[in-house]
């Protein structure tokens, strides 16, 4: 049988994933030279955007992947199986607004409602509401930490590894609402077809 | 204005029209399952699309949800089914209330969910299934996995297998070691979502020895062949004896179909037994799948052990399309 199609998120995780697969005896030598290319036959490794990999996974175009939990998170309805905490790519999902005086608390107390903008829409809206919150979801692409700045909205709830981003932008962290870290997801089909591959390499991620 | 197509000309999301060609398809397709199901000495049925609202209520949230209300014209709630199993436990405990059991009935009927956005997900599609009531055990869930065998070997798949797991196997583990109602219950969630990281977590938050916390995620990922029925923890042997049986009544082809695993958990809740799923690598998901739900009549008023399955036939059809194509999704490296 062919090799296991493994999904592998660019961005911040690429890196550490790269150096995981290479511990666990994954050649990603042609990953690491090709920039541009984005299908490598022989490792069978797929790369593409963090928040792109529950996607082919859950549809079996990867049989597995290796995402953030941010991500998985977001996408909760994904049929797919979380099988294993990789523990790197470490970062905060936290509630942030602007330094000084909480606005946040301020809008709600005064106007019962208050305006959050993220890239995490549900994440945000549960949290909200199960800390007994009104609040008005803002999705935003681009930066997060602009929409307090400007008064678009009264606090953020996004992504931190360091909180430098947020304090070089005057933001101050008021809650943290989970810790994420990559995670390993395999399709519900390959789980079960592709079972001794996926055990072996499961065995092999345990040893790392 | 010209004649433009406007919105209400398009059908709405997760619906769609089926032309000829594929119509032709699907039609052989369903033939050949219905063929292998009434030789198999299972009647075919057809139950309303519409139902009262009770009938599903019946079983709590154990039951399929239906997505679809409407009022009748005297004002009482109908739903489209959302499964056929409990509007076939409600025609065998009314209309078959002192038949002699054992009852077979089969069924080619569309059914009505809700969808997630952008999944491809249909809010109309047709299940393909048997019900099987008053045969108890492994004798009854054998003959049920033959027939499905038989069915999905006569729509043309090769590559198929079946996963066999039990539902009782987890709250049986976790009741053994003490587990308090509310904890097992919320680990379970976590397995039934595929959630092994969070089920691992609140394992280890327990207060069990490691060993035993390690042997629960353990028992959870093990799938594999007739030898991992073997030494397992005393709590599971009733359970895995029972798949052993099964096993052993089976024909050796649909034997050989076979993956045992113990952390397969169906989304329904009211399995009572043995539960199974179909897979294929011409599709990213189950085709289809079922198990034993031997408490669900007596909801009905007709107390009888009973088990069957369901296809869903467009699943089937991709498949088939998967493996004529010789590059299956799942695994296709090269």
């Amino acid at each position: 049988m062919s090799a296991l199609r493994i999904a592998v998120p660019r961005g911040a995780l690429f890196g550490p994933t790269l150096d995981l697969l290479d511990a666990i005896g994954i050649d990603t030598t042609e990953v690491r030279r090709n920039d541009r290319r984005l299908l490598f036959e022989d490792s069978g490794i797929v790369t593409m955007r963090p928040s792109d990999v529950p996607t082919y996974v859950e549809a079996g175009a990867a049989d597995i992947g290796i995402t953030g939990k941010d991500v998985l998170m977001e996408q909760s309805e994904r049929e797919l199986y979380e099988l294993l905490d990789l523990g790197f790519g470490r970062c905060r999902m936290v509630l942030a607004s602007v330094a000084g005086p909480d606005r946040a608390a301020e809008a709600l107390r005064r106007l019962g409602v208050v305006r959050i903008a993220t890239k995490y829409p549900k994440v945000a809206s549960a949290h909200l509401l199960a800390t007994g919150r009104q609040a008005e979801i803002v999705e935003v692409k681009g930066s997060v930490e602009l929409a307090p700045l400007t008064g678009l909205v009264d606090a953020i709830v996004d992504l931190t590894a360091t909180g430098t981003t947020l304090r070089e932008n005057g933001l101050e962290v008021r809650e943290e609402i989970a810790v994420c870290t990559a995670r390993l997801i395999v399709n519900p089909v390959a789980l079960r077809l592709r079972a001794p591959e996926i055990d072996a390499l499961m065995e092999r991620l345990g040893a790392v | 204005m010209s004649a433009a197509q406007t919105p209400l000309d398009r059908t709405p999301s997760g619906t769609r029209d089926v032309l000829p060609d594929e119509m032709r398809e699907l039609r052989a397709i369903s033939e050949r399952i219905r063929r292998v199901f009434e030789d198999a000495g299972y009647g075919e049925v057809y139950t309303p699309a519409l139902e009262h609202e009770h009938t599903f209520r019946r079983l709590g949230a154990a039951g399929a949800q239906p997505s679809y209300r409407v009022f009748d014209e005297h004002g009482s709630v109908l739903v489209l089914r959302p499964d056929v199993t409990v509007p076939i436990a409600r025609l065998a405990a009314t209309r078959y209330a002192h038949s002699e059991p054992p009852l077979r009935f089969c069924y080619l009927e569309h059914v009505y969910r809700g969808v997630r956005p952008q999944r491809g997900e249909s809010r109309e599609f047709l299940q393909a299934g048997v019900e099987l009531l008053g045969v108890g055990g492994p004798v009854g869930t054998a003959e049920v996995l033959g027939v499905l065998c038989s069915a999905l070997d006569a729509a043309g798949l090769r590559d198929y297998r079946i996963g066999l797991g039990d539902a009782t196997l987890h709250p049986t583990l976790l009741d053994a070691f003490g587990v308090s109602r509310q904890r097992r219950d919320s680990i379970l969630t976590e397995l039934a979502a595929g959630d092994f990281v969070g089920a691992d977590r609140q394992i280890h938050q327990l207060g069990l020895a490691p060993d035993d916390a390690d042997l629960l995620m353990r028992v959870a990922r093990t799938r594999g062949g007739p030898e991992i029925l073997e030494g397992q923890p005393p709590a599971l042997h009733e359970a895995l004896a029972g798949l052993r049986e099964t096993h052993a009544m089976l024909e050796p082809a649909a034997a050989a179909r076979l993956i045992f695993d113990f952390g397969l958990v169906r989304q329904l809740g009211y399995y009572t037994g043995a539960v199974f799923e179909v897979y294929d690598p011409g599709h990213g998901m189950p085709l289809g799948g079922g198990g034993r739900y031997d408490e669900l009549l007596g909801s009905f008023g007709r107390p009888l052990p009973a088990v069957g399955f369901a296809l869903d036939v467009e699943r089937v059809h991709i498949a088939l399309a998967g493996e004529e194509r010789g590059r299956p999704r799942v695994g296709g490296g090269g």
